[in-house]
C-alpha cells in the first residue's frame, strides 16, 4: 500500500445524511473508484454506489470529489496530495437515492420531448447518402456517455429547481444541435423548440458544461452557441428573417 | 459567504432542495475557485474606470497622426481640428450642462459588442453577477431567467454589434495607416505610434473575426457543407481562430485602452512618439 487515505464519503438518502469521515489504504494507481470499492468492501458493506465499465465510457460513476463533478472511475487518487482530505458526495444537482446514487430520471425524461431524426420522405434503410464534411459537426455530439455530469453542474438547474420544468439541460442541446445540423433531419422546428420548449434562452454561456465533460466535448463553443445563433436566426434578426420568407433556401443551407 | 446565509439566499432550492443529499455548505471545493472571478472584475473594472474617466475628458485625444481608438471616428463638432475622418455630423451636444464628449457618441457601439460578446458573458456573468462565481459553486440569486426577458435578451443581437464592430475595424485600421504620416502631413514615416495603432487594429480583427457570431455568418449556418466548399473553409479558419476567442479579447481589450493612453501621453509630451523614420 502506498499510501493512507483520509476520505470523507456523504451518506444518507432523501430524508437525512451527511459526511462520515473514513481512512483506507489506497495503491499506486488507483483511482477514487478503486478506493470507493475498497471502503464497500472493508468498512461499509452497504454503501451504495452506481458504477459499471470502470473506463470512462458508461457514464455510470458520476460523483463529486472534492466539490467538482467528475467521474469517480476517471480521478487519480495521486491528483491529491497526501495531507488532503478527499470529499465524496453525490451529484448535487438531482434527488438522491442511497448515498452516492442518485435520481437521474430527469434527464431522461428531458430525452424523450427531443423527437429523432426525421429523415426525407421515401428514403429507404440503407439509400441515405452523406458527405463527411456534412456528418463531422454532429460526430463530435455523438461521444456523449450520458454521465449527467454537465447537466449536474448546470446552474440553471443545479441552483434553481424550479426551472427544470422549462429546461432540458446542455446534454440535450448537444443533441439538438447535433439533429438541426444533421444534412438528412426533415425537422425544421427544432430552433423555435429549442428556443420555447426547452429552454436554450436560459442558458447564460457560463461554460461550466464544457468544463466538466469527460469526453471533452465542446458543448458551448460547437453546440449550444452555433444553436443560440441559429434561433437568432429565426426569431432575434428581422433581416434574416426577412430574407429567409423571400429566398427560402433552407434546402440548399 | 457563510453556509446558512447562502442557505436562506436560496431559500432552499437550488442544492439545498427537497430531495437533494443534505450539505450545509454552497460548495465543496477546495480549490481557489474565487481567484478567476476576482481577476476578471480587477480587470474589466480598471477598464471601465479608465475608459470612463477618458471619456469625460473629452481632451488629449489626437496628437496629429494619432488618435485615440476611444475618439475614433471622432464626429462631432467639439472635436479637435484634424481629428475627424468622416466629418462632423453631430454638433455640440449638452447634457445636464455639460458638453457631451464625442467619445460618448461612439463608444456605445464596441461596448455594446464586448457586452453581448460570448465569451464576455461567461466572464460577466460568473464574476460580476455571480450567476455562477465558478462551476459548481452555487449562486446566491434566489431566481433565474437567463437571457429570455430584457435587458439580457439584448444579447440574442450580438451579430449587429458584429458588423458594426467591422465598420469601427476598418475605420481604426485606417487611422493605424494613417500613422504612417509624420506630423507635418508628409507619407513613408514609422513611429513607435505607428506600431501601437496597427497592433490595436490587427487585435481588434482577431477579435472580430474570432468572434462566435463570424464563425456562423460565415457558414455555421450551413447544414450541407459539401455544397459550399469555399464557406466550408473559411469556416474551419475561423473556427480555428474561434478557439482563441478569450485571447483575442483581453489582449484587444487591454491594448485598445493601452493605444489610448500612448495618444494622451503623446498628445502631452510629443517626444514620446519616437520616429524609426
Amino acid at each position: 500500500m502506498a499510501r493512507t487515505l483520509k476520505l470523507r464519503i456523504w451518506r444518507g438518502d432523501d430524508k437525512t445524511g451527511g459526511l462520515q469521515d473514513v481512512t483506507v489504504e489506497a495503491n499506486h494507481g488507483e483511482v477514487v473508484l478503486d478506493i470507493i470499492h475498497r471502503v464497500q468492501a472493508t468498512q461499509m458493506g452497504d454503501l451504495a454506489v452506481r458504477w459499471n465499465c470502470k473506463a470512462g465510457k458508461c457514464g455510470s460513476c458520476s460523483m463529486e470529489i472534492n466539490g467538482k463533478p467528475r467521474l469517480a472511475c476517471m480521478t487519480q487518487v495521486a491528483a491529491y496530495p497526501e495531507d488532503e482530505t478527499i470529499t465524496i458526495t453525490p451529484l448535487r444537482a438531482f434527488p438522491v437515492i442511497k448515498d452516492l446514487v442518485t435520481d437521474v430520471s430527469f434527464n431522461f425524461k428531458k430525452a424523450m420531448e427531443i423527437p429523432s431524426l426525421q429523415m426525407p420522405e421515401g428514403l429507404k434503410p440503407g439509400e441515405p447518402r452523406m458527405q463527411q464534411v456534412d456528418v463531422e459537426r454532429s460526430q463530435e455530439f455523438r461521444k456523449c456517455i450520458e454521465c449527467f455530469l454537465c447537466q449536474n453542474t448546470c446552474h440553471v438547474i443545479r441552483d434553481h429547481e424550479e426551472n427544470k420544468k422549462s429546461f432540458a439541460g446542455p446534454r440535450f442541446f448537444i443533441r439538438i444541435a447535433e439533429l438541426d445540423m444533421h444534412p438528412l433531419d426533415m425537422l425544421r422546428n427544432r430552433k423555435k423548440t429549442a428556443q420555447e420548449e426547452h429552454g436554450l434562452g436560459l442558458c447564460n454561456i457560463t461554460k461550466c458544461c464544457t468544463e466538466v465533460c469527460p469526453e471533452h466535448i465542446k458543448i458551448t463553443d460547437n453546440a449550444i452557441i452555433p444553436m443560440k445563433e441559429r434561433v437568432a436566426d429565426e426569431k432575434y434578426d428581422p433581416i434574416r428573417w426577412l430574407g429567409s420568407k423571400i429566398r427560402r433556401r433552407e434546402e440548399v443551407l | 459567504m457563510q453556509p446558512r446565509l447562502g442557505r436562506l439566499l436560496l431559500m432552499a432550492t437550488g442544492v439545498f432542495s427537497q430531495g437533494r443529499a443534505k450539505i450545509s455548505e454552497r460548495t465543496l471545493r477546495t480549490d481557489k475557485w474565487w481567484i478567476q472571478p476576482l481577476i476578471t472584475v480587477g480587470v474589466l473594472l480598471s477598464f471601465i474606470v479608465y475608459a470612463t474617466w477618458r471619456a469625460f475628458e473629452g481632451a488629449h485625444y489626437y496628437a496629429e497622426p494619432l488618435i485615440s481608438p476611444f475618439y475614433s471616428p471622432c464626429l462631432s463638432t467639439t472635436c479637435v481640428e484634424g481629428s475627424s475622418l468622416l466629418g462632423t455630423p453631430f454638433g455640440h451636444i449638452v447634457i445636464f450642462g455639460m458638453v457631451l464628449s464625442p467619445a460618448f457618441i461612439i463608444l456605445i457601439f464596441p461596448l455594446g459588442f464586448r457586452m453581448t460578446c460570448y465569451y464576455y458573458r461567461k466572464a460577466y456573468f460568473r464574476s460580476f453577477w455571480m450567476s455562477p462565481p465558478a462551476c459548481a459553486v452555487a449562486e446566491p440569486h434566489a431566481k433565474y431567467t437567463g437571457e429570455t426577458k430584457a435587458p439580457l435578451i439584448v444579447n440574442n443581437g450580438h451579430r449587429y454589434f458584429f458588423y458594426i464592430g467591422l465598420v469601427f475595424n476598418t475605420l481604426l485600421t485606417i487611422d493605424a495607416l494613417l500613422a504612417f504620416k509624420n506630423p507635418q502631413g508628409q507619407w513613408g514615416h514609422m513611429s513607435i505610434g505607428t506600431v501601437v495603432l496597427l497592433l490595436n487594429a490587427t487585435f481588434l480583427w482577431g477579435y472580430s473575426a474570432s468572434c462566435h457570431s463570424c464563425r456562423h455568418a460565415i457558414g455555421g449556418r450551413l447544414r450541407h457543407f459539401s455544397k459550399h466548399p469555399f464557406r466550408y473553409k473559411a469556416w474551419t479558419v475561423v473556427s480555428r481562430l474561434n478557439q482563441k476567442h478569450q485571447n483575442f479579447a483581453w489582449v484587444s481589450l487591454i491594448w485598445v485602452a493601452f493605444s489610448d493612453f500612448f495618444v494622451r501621453m503623446v498628445s502631452l509630451h510629443p517626444t514620446w512618439n519616437k520616429y524609426f523614420f
